[in-house]
């Protein structure tokens, strides 16, 4: 296993600018936006046809960075145990691309972004971006790539979310499709629980209604509202195999300090993040994932209508984040519009997190689908 | 679950399936018939099964498969939106055949349904002669750990589609991988019946 970590190779992010006047992406919303950039990565060759090409959609505090090294660094990309030679998505036959989300913090145009017009960071001043603007910015990336149809879109979360809305505004786009761990719509669960971090994110001072940047950040409480992601991505099992109730300090008495060692767990992973996530991005993508709902009032049977895409949706037998509930509802959909599906609920203790844990199930159903897909 | 006599069942079953047709197969198991019909009759197949092993197995030969439970029915499909739903070795193993059943005829413009006979005559004599619940080359398990839920014989399964007038287009009856012409529900131990909820006229 460990010797394929990061192989394929050493990697670097590279950007695309586009968006300039007359040529302008119009968010949802309706506002044109001026020049926006995405940072974005590939590994593996483009084919001579150009049919092979898959495009990695990454979930909330995700990146371009899916797969190797960069130079100097030990820990690979973020999905490196599912990209590489002979793993799931093989860069000996594919080319992967995975870009970093518009309103991102890791290179593409988001809120920490400079305003050409004053200068400074967005800030707050950031439009509102939806998952559908996301996937707007794909598309323009994916042309300046030259790639007129991708083989799959696949991703877990938020990223299975843009698959879903590849779906539905790009069907012709895609030859298939797999969407993971994932839903057509924010249910009131999931909104309360990105509420919770977004109000510990505006209750830090620090935040100054978006206005910190080149001063003290709202790290506590992106902390708090990162802890709390966490919590809901692990599942009671995996916390109680992971932790039990064991403690750190070993007989001391409590003093509010990290006692138990899953405290300890919460404080480090979140420490960690706030080193390299935007506050204001997190406001911004979570609001685009409580929004998203492709549904929005059409029938069920109706959405996936224009899909001739063959479809594999992965769930999770642990996952209550993202219950199972949620995507037999989009096999549902691809039932009534006679879409070619495939459905497995993939049996595992690891909560939501199993979409980036549970390899050797995902590596074998995926690399078999595509093979398929690539075939047919 | 493979049966002795399987081989002899799929064929039957190919040549009952026209070329380029859809096909619903309930419990399609790790998918053996329903690549043997993608290969043999370029049919437009789908699978629904429960167990996640299968299912693994069935992608790893290209299918399309959704695991579900199919007694929980077949809802989102419209009327005879698939020209054949196959019930191969499942119906006595759900917990709901007379609903699985209904909604396999709903669904498809013609369903077939294979079970074991339940009451061929080895089975009968062990019945008889050992007074012990039969176990048998298509009976294999013993009480305790048997998938199947429900056991029935070709007569009675020949009763149940008289009562509901349920149109037998067609029938076969096999034992040791040979065709069975006379006394199925003594002889035979697997019971097939190609069945739609059509009006004879049609046929």
């Amino acid at each position: 296993m460990t010797e394929n970590v990061g192989n394929v190779g050493t990697v670097e992010t590279k950007y695309y600018t586009f968006g300039n006047s007359p040529k302008e992406l119009t968010l949802e919303s309706g506002e044109k936006r001026e020049p926006i950039t995405l940072a974005y990565e590939t590994y593996g060759k483009l084919n001579q046809k150009k049919s092979n090409a898959i495009l990695v959609l990454h979930a909330l505090s995700g990146d371009a960075h899916a797969a190797g090294l960069h130079k100097g660094d030990k820990r690979p990309g973020w999905w490196d145990t599912m990209i590489g030679s002979e793993k799931a998505l093989d860069t000996e036959k594919y080319f992967v691309v995975c870009s970093n989300v518009l309103g991102g913090c890791k290179g593409s145009t988001g809120p920490s972004s400079t305003n050409p017009k004053t200068g400074k960071p967005y800030g707050t001043k950031f439009p509102i971006i939806t998952i559908q603007d996301m996937v707007s910015a794909q598309r323009r990336l994916i042309d300046h790539l030259g790639i007129d149809k991708l083989l799959t879109v696949i991703g877990g979360s938020m990223g299975g979310m843009q698959v879903l809305q590849w779906m539905i505004y790009y069907p012709d786009r895609i030859g298939s499709a797999i969407p993971i761990a994932t839903t057509m719509k924010h249910s009131p669960q999931q909104i309360a629980f990105n509420e919770v971090g977004r109000q510990a994110i505006m209750a830090d001072h620090n935040w100054n209604n978006g206005d910190y940047y080149g001063r003290s950040a709202p790290d506590r409480g992106l902390a708090v509202a990162r802890m709390v992601g966490h919590i809901t991505y692990m599942s009671d099992v995996s916390m109680a195999e992971k932790f039990g109730r064991r403690l750190k300090n070993h007989g001391r008495p409590f003093k509010f300090g990290t006692d138990f060692e899953v405290e300890g767990y919460l404080r480090y992973r979140s420490d960690n993040f706030v080193k390299r996530f935007d506050a204001n991005s997190y406001l911004y993508i979570t609001k685009a994932i409580d929004y998203f709902n492709i549904l929005n009032g059409k029938k069920l049977s109706k959405i996936f209508k224009d899909l001739k895409a063959k479809v594999l949706v992965l769930a999770f037998k642990s996952d209550w984040l993202y219950p199972a509930y949620q995507s037999r509802e989009i096999v549902k959909a691809c039932k009534l519009a006679g879409v070619d599906t495939t459905y497995c609920e993939i049996n595992s203790t690891y909560g939501h997190d199993a979409f980036l844990l549970e390899i050797k199930e995902e590596t074998h159903l995926i690399k078999h689908f595509l093979r398929t897909v690539s075939n047919g | 679950m493979k049966n002795p006599s399987s081989k002899l069942e799929h064929r039957i079953i190919l040549d009952w399936i026209r070329q380029y047709s859809s096909v619903l197969d309930l419990g399609c198991g790790d998918g053996e018939l329903t690549t043997l019909l993608v290969q043999e009759k370029q049919v437009r197949a789908q699978g629904i099964e429960i167990d996640e092993q299968a299912i693994h197995e069935c992608v790893a030969q290209g299918l399309s498969v959704f695991q579900q439970d199919i007694d929980t029915g077949l809802a989102e499909y419209l009327d005879k939106s698939f020209d054949y739903v196959i019930l191969s070795q499942t119906l006595q193993q759900v917990k709901k055949p007379d609903f699985v059943l209904k909604e396999a005829l709903r669904v498809g413009k013609q369903t077939i349904v294979s079970f074991p006979n339940f009451v061929y005559y080895p089975a009968r004599f062990q019945i008889f002669f050992r007074g012990k619940v039969p176990v048998t080359p298509s009976l294999p398990h013993e009480w305790y750990e048997t998938p199947n839920l429900h056991f029935l014989g070709i007569s009675d399964f020949i009763e149940y589609c008289t009562q509901r007038k349920i149109n037998i287009k067609d029938s076969a009856f096999i034992r040791k991988h040979k065709r069975v012409r006379f006394f199925p529900n003594f002889f035979a131990e697997i019971g097939m019946f190609l069945i739609s909820d059509e009006q004879r006229t049609e046929a």
